[in-house]
């Protein structure tokens, strides 16, 4: 029993990336009708913004003293910001060039997009590894044999927020709105007064901005950057975001969730040498019966929630 | 048009000629010798030790004026190939060397993920290969032109299981490695053999792997956990290494970790912090405490890029000797390359109670040599202690 709720805590925390990640998927999907297959690189870069900001406001506040906590929220809040004026620009020089192109040709341009900042981030700040600054003092707690740290409780719960606030930006406000409209149909909306030009990058700004949230997230869990950290991330949670079905808020989130927990299970049940192989069969198996996901329709690219 | 013809093909063959003769002349003049390094990708830090070491082994060979061969005195100059810690790179990087740069003597690559596959190309090429890193037995299995400067891992598995059994008295352990890697699959399975030859079989009470890039290893880790192991063997690359140790102590599980030669990197105790002080490791050399030769090179080292270098420096410096050493026992380079690599190989498995900076060394038939191990305890200060020495 300890056992498996163990890995219940495992599975919430590792699901919380690839949901978060799927997110930014999904939106930009549903909206343009392409995979932006920069986003994980936009995730990477996220992080590394992040230990940036980190950084220089742990050296900036270093006479103050600021609870950890607080500095935390600002790194997050700040690193959401600047990231995303990269998605702005990622969608102002690499996508809407090529708007009208062949959806081929965009999705090359995201590959593209990606490698340049991983090679550029290797450029800037070499092949060393860097190690993400612990902000708060890591608190195990120990629940009758199930362990888990404070860092866990905030990934997870950040997570929810973050999905949460999302969920109600685009059902309640009248940009979340005109998002949804764009997803209709983004050639004829346009004939209302709604400027693509403008929710384009916003799309792309909030996927990004979530991005940054979970880079600074795995860079507390996991706290080793790498320039290529965030290629196979990426992948798994494009994976989820077809899972979830394309376009499908809610389906990206639970299906990240789920990826999740069929990775941690999978390694919990079977040798861990087979972990990816079952975990990902299961998952074509899926598809299989449900080619649209589970929360996708054929034909349709509406943003739902 | 003809004309203009006729005049570029002349310009083109005057080009030709030009290149090839004069590549004959400065390979009269010089020996190049190349270095294959993971400069970027996964372990970026082996890559710079390995360029620092052989950096500094030019500079003393351009300080006496060049390489003494027999009444000659040669140039050297050192070719240096990025192999992105990826084994078709290393293999691209050794194929280039080889073929364009003419080179006389390889040194790496580093790890047997990267070492096994390039060495295959060395051998077929008939040119001389020295991994200073490289501890798996398949980089030199059956090939006479390939070297290694460091013990195998059919040694270090045996000598991790005999000190935990005689330190710690344990009776059951974990083991937790990265399937896509060879160094960890190969020392994991050593190290297995080792301990259930000690503790019986079934005494390895969890046995569990990942792959390369993975990053949460929780469950996993549950499970070693779960398993009532009294320690966890972790042979990993020093990147893992911190994310393993903290992700292990998370998750409550309070047991000593150990580790293998990959640990060794100055990296480890940045990325890992005082998680993992108190924790040993077997390798090659322990810079703390060290003596005569090998102070010398770490002080030397230390003065020039500020930090003390891991084992992959002092081994790397010891192969580049190793290959200084066989280069000048020719007693005479013809200038024929292929001859003078089949020269050079020659020598190199003549070498008997060579004195490194990392111990004595003779080489077997294999191109292996043979020397000891170190055990070494990571400090409360993040320094890497000596703490027992284990010989063959």
């Amino acid at each position: 029993m300890e056992f498996f709720l163990q890995n219940v805590i495992n599975a919430l925390q590792w699901g919380s990336f690839y949901a978060l990640i799927a997110l930014g998927y999904s939106m930009v999907y549903s909206i343009l009708m392409l995979f932006n297959f920069t986003h994980g690189d936009i995730f990477m870069t996220g992080a590394y913004i992040g230990f940036g900001v980190a950084t220089a406001l742990l050296i900036l506040t270093a006479s103050l003293a600021l609870p950890g906590w607080l500095l935390l929220i600002v790194t997050i809040i700040i690193s959401m910001i600047l990231t995303s004026f990269l998605g702005i620009i990622v969608e102002r020089v690499g996508y809407r060039p090529l708007r009208d192109a062949p959806r081929a040709s965009a999705a090359i341009t995201g590959l593209m997009i990606g490698i340049i900042l991983e090679t550029g981030n290797l450029a800037v700040l070499g092949a060393q590894r860097l190690s993400f600054p612990a902000l708060i003092e890591t608190v195990t707690y120990d629940l009758g044999g199930v362990y888990f740290t404070n860092k866990k409780i905030l990934i997870v719960g950040v997570s929810l927020l973050m999905m949460l606030m999302l969920h109600a930006f685009i059902r309640k406000s009248r940009w979340g709105m005109a998002m949804r409209a764009m997803s209709y149909d983004y050639q004829v909306v346009p004939l209302m007064g709604v400027s693509l030009n403008i929710i384009a990058p916003m799309t792309f700004a909030i996927g990004s901005a979530l991005a940054a949230a979970a880079g600074i997230l795995y860079g507390m869990a996991y706290p080793v950057l790498d320039p290529y950290m965030g290629i196979l991330l990426g992948w798994k949670s494009f994976v989820a975001a077809i899972l979830g079905g394309r376009g499908s808020i809610l389906g990206a989130a639970l299906a990240g969730f789920m990826l999740g927990f069929i990775e941690i299970f999978t390694a919990m049940i079977f040798p861990s040498t087979f972990r990816d192989l079952i975990a990902y069969s299961i998952i074509l198996l899926i598809l299989t019966f449900r080619p649209y996901g589970f929360f996708g329709q054929p034909y349709s690219t509406q943003l739902r929630l | 048009m003809g004309k203009i013809r006729a005049v570029s093909v002349a310009i083109l063959v005057f080009l030709f000629a030009c290149y090839f003769v004069s590549c004959g002349k400065e390979r009269e003049a010089r020996i190049k010798i190349g270095i294959n390094a993971p400069i970027t990708g996964d372990i970026p830090k082996v890559g710079e030790g390995t360029k620092y070491a052989a950096q500094m082994w030019l500079e003393e060979i351009e300080k006496a004026g060049g390489l003494q061969v027999g009444d000659k005195k040669y140039k050297v100059e050192l070719v240096v190939e990025d192999n992105e810690s990826k084994a078709e790179s290393a293999v691209k990087a050794n194929t280039k060397m080889i073929a364009e740069d003419g080179v006389l003597v390889i040194i790496g690559p580093q790890s047997s993920k990267q070492a096994i596959p390039a060495g295959g190309v060395a051998n077929d090429y008939k040119t001389p290969m020295i991994s200073p890193w490289s501890t798996n037995p398949d980089t030199t299995k059956n090939r006479p032109f390939v070297f290694r400067g460091c013990f195998l891992d059919p040694f270090q598995g045996p000598v991790v299981a005999n000190f935990v059994k005689e330190e710690f008295g344990f009776k059951k352990a974990a083991v937790l490695y990265d399937v896509a890697s060879d160094y960890p699959k190969g020392l994991a399975e050593y190290f297995k053999k080792a301990w259930e030859g000690l503790n019986g079989p079934g005494s390895v009470v969890a046995y569990e792997s990942f792959t390369t890039k993975d990053t949460d290893f929780s469950s996993q880790l549950t499970k070693i956990k779960g398993s009532g192991a009294e320690f966890l063997f972790a042979p990993q690359y020093y990147n893992e290494v911190a994310l393993i140790v903290r992700q292990a102590r998370e998750l409550g599980f309070t047991a000593p970790i150990l580790g293998s030669d990959s640990w060794g990197s100055a990296e480890t105790v940045k990325l890992c912090g005082s998680d993992c002080y108190g924790l040993f490791f077997s390798t090659h050399y322990a810079a703390a405490g060290a003596k005569g030769a090998t102070k010398e090179f770490i002080v030397r080292y230390q003065e020039k890029y500020g930090y003390v270098p891991d084992d992959v420096g002092a081994l790397t410096w010891d192969a580049l000797r190793l290959a200084q050493h066989a280069i000048r026992n020719t007693g005479s380079l013809s200038g024929d390359l292929a001859k003078d690599r089949q020269a050079v190989r020659d020598q190199l498995a003549r070498v008997k109670d060579f004195e490194g900076i990392t111990g004595k060394m003779s080489f077997t038939e294999e191109g292996d040599p043979v020397k000891c191990a170190v055990i070494v305890r990571i400090s409360n200060k993040g320094e890497f202690e000596f703490y027992k020495q284990v010989c063959p």
